[in-house]
């Protein structure tokens, strides 16, 4: 009880923007609005909205190693790859009978954490840190993408599953939920909306209360100064490799959930592009705050799909502006600066009365 | 006992030789300055101390540990704590969270909040408390890094320069300061250029130069020691 009761302190703090009465009752609106949006609009909005939200966990991914960490990471997609065909090829094989599709989505965002250990662990502990980190991680992506876009041949198979090289794994089955009166299947509209919806909220809320603990205070220490961390005594790498390992969780869940929504996983969502864009929404965003990276990641998603209608090509020119815009007038971020502006505007009005 | 004594600790920088065979034990309780010109090694000492620099030869040993292997989270760990040369504070944070991130490991929930006010108050930095650490004035960057210093509690404090940049006022505070946690049963060992300060706190004074052990003993035999006035005076004129 005790516990429980410290954990929702800890959902505010210094290092997450939003607190008091005013920021939870707009927080409880947008959530209502959330769980009423399915029964506003049409199956295709809502498959569509799902498809950006499974996108919000990789931002939040780089959000904790980037903006709160200060490790620039381009690996993310590789887990959200490795996570992707990872619940393709175990699905592929084993069905989604008794519910195996929900642990095939433990499995899979289990290896890709366990991937990022490994990697995470060469790195860290071989004092790899800055622009090199960044490198290697870039490298390790775009080797993935390479790999797997050589495995066409019918030898690239994990049992049934084949790998089908640059067209990629498809048909695997949706998240299915078992269910007495028989399974539900969650395609890619309402079902997948809510559960993906809650996960969501959790993980934001979960974040909060991380970013706000003993471990977070560590975690930015080490961004600002990680000398000075040391020196207080904390061993930092354990910290970066152990905050690394979350972010790639969230990233493989990003995969899994984008793998289960199309019912398809191929070597570009490993590309150059692909690593590029995460970093764009949350740059555009302001990578060091968990709400300002959701509201940009969802905004800056939904200009880029509007553009794309008049061709993708102007959609990532408009991106690479987006991006140096940010640079030049909010290098903390688009929409931080705007929040920072409001919640500066709101204390005005506080005190003025 | 010597709480901490090193043995012929040699460093290099390709041909440099920053630290030469210096042998230097620290008494329990006592508070050793550790003066020379600039660049003598004095901070290089303080990094091979602390393991960021790991010595071509030698050892170093803490409470009777021989520690040299150690990493340096885990010296810390041991009772090593430390306020560097150009202050270390977490620059984008409030000076109050620069505190609870010194403090968090040894306290908890209301105790900690408590323990930050305690320590703001010490340090004088109550009604700087919310303001961004990289925002404070150079004098009071050095008192947050102290106050994170010794909120490890820790058996022996190693200051780089603590008073530089502050007033003489300030200094002499600074001094009280280190004398109070002497008292508490702290052992110091200070890196300093103003002599004022020395004479205020320093049981014993070492002289490094050119990285090696130059001259010991209280400040007064320091001060009459001809050879050091040279060194002092060949710097000026360099
Ligand atoms: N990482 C390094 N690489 C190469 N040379 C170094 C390094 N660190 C220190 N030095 C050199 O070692 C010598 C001693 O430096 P150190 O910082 O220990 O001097 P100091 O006694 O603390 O001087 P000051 O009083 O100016 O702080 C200097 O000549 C310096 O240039
Ligand atoms: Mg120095």
């Amino acid at each position: 009880m005790n516990r429980l009761l410290v954990l929702f302190r800890r959902l505010e703090g210094p290092q997450t923007i939003g607190r008091g009465p005013a920021f939870w009752t707009m927080f409880a609106l947008v959530l209502l609005v959330a769980c009423a949006f399915p029964l506003l609009t049409d199956g295709y909005t809502v498959g569509n909205t799902v498809y950006f939200f499974v996108w919000v966990f990789i931002a939040l991914s780089l959000c904790l190693i980037w903006g709160y960490g200060g490790s620039l990471s381009f690996g993310q997609t590789a887990f959200f790859g490795i996570a992707g065909y990872g619940y393709g090829i175990l699905t592929l094989n084993f069905g989604a009978a008794y519910g195996f599709t929900l642990i095939a989505l433990l499995l899979a965002v289990g290896i890709a954490a366990l991937f990022a250990m490994l990697l995470g662990y060469f790195m860290f502990f071989g004092r790899i840190a800055g622009v090199f980190l960044g490198i290697v991680t870039l490298a390790v992506t775009l080797t993935l993408e390479r790999f797997m876009a050589q495995t066409a041949g019918p030898e690239w198979h994990i049992g049934v599953a084949r790998l089908n090289g640059f067209n990629g794994m498809s048909a695997m089955p949706p998240l299915t939920i078992p269910w007495s009166g028989g399974d539900i299947v969650l395609f890619a509209d309402v079902g997948l909306y809510y559960l993906v919806l809650g996960l969501l909220v959790l993980v934001y809320l979960g974040l909060r209360v991380l970013m706000n603990s003993a471990f977070g205070n560590v975690i930015v220490a080490i961004r600002e100064n990680p000398e000075r961390a040391e020196m207080l005594g904390y061993d930092v790498r354990k910290y970066q490799l152990v905050t690394f390992v979350i972010g790639a969780a969230l990233a493989a869940l990003s995969g899994v959930l984008y793998t289960a929504w199309g019912q398809y996983i191929t070597p570009s969502s490993m590309g150059m592009t692909a690593a590029a864009l995460p970093l764009i929404w949350v740059a555009v965003g302001g990578r060091s705050d968990l709400t300002s990276t959701l509201i940009g990641t969802l905004l800056v998603l939904a200009v880029f799909q509007a553009l794309t209608i008049y061709g993708s090509q102007y959609a990532l020119v408009f991106m690479g502006a987006l991006l140096v815009l940010t640079v030049l007038i909010a290098p903390g971020g688009l929409v931080l600066a705007v929040m920072n502006q409001l919640s500066r505007l709101a204390t005005r009005r506080i005190q003025g009365k | 006992m010597a709480l901490l004594e090193l043995r012929r600790l040699n460093k290099h920088f390709g041909g440099l030789h920053v630290t030469n065979s210096v042998n230097l034990a620290l008494e329990t309780g006592e508070i050793h300055c550790l003066i020379g010109p600039n660049g003598a090694g004095k901070s290089t000492l303080f990094r091979l101390i602390l393991g960021e620099y790991h010595p071509g030869s030698g050892d170093i040993y803490f409470a009777g540990e021989n520690i040299t292997a150690l990493k340096s989270f885990a010296r810390i760990h041991r009772g090593l704590s430390v306020k560097f040369q150009v202050p270390g504070v977490f620059k984008g944070l409030s000076a109050r969270q620069n505190l609870e991130i010194a403090l968090q490991s040894r306290h908890r929930g209301v105790a900690l909040e408590q323990e930050i006010d305690r320590l703001l108050s010490f340090l004088g930095l109550e009604a700087e408390q919310g303001q961004t650490a990289g925002n404070l004035s150079h004098g009071q960057k050095q008192w947050l890094e102290i106050g994170m210093a010794i909120s490890l509690k820790p058996r022996l404090l190693l200051l780089d320069e603590p008073t530089a940049g502050m007033s003489p006022e300030e200094t002499h505070l600074t001094g009280e300061m280190v004398q109070r946690l002497n008292a508490e049963g702290m052992t110091v060992l200070a890196i300093e250029h103003d002599m004022a300060f020395v004479r205020q706190v320093a049981r014993r004074v070492t002289v490094l130069h050119l990285g090696q052990v130059f001259a010991q003993g209280s400040i007064d035999q320091i001060i009459a020691d001809e050879r050091v006035a040279a060194i002092y005076l060949g710097q000026a004129h360099a």
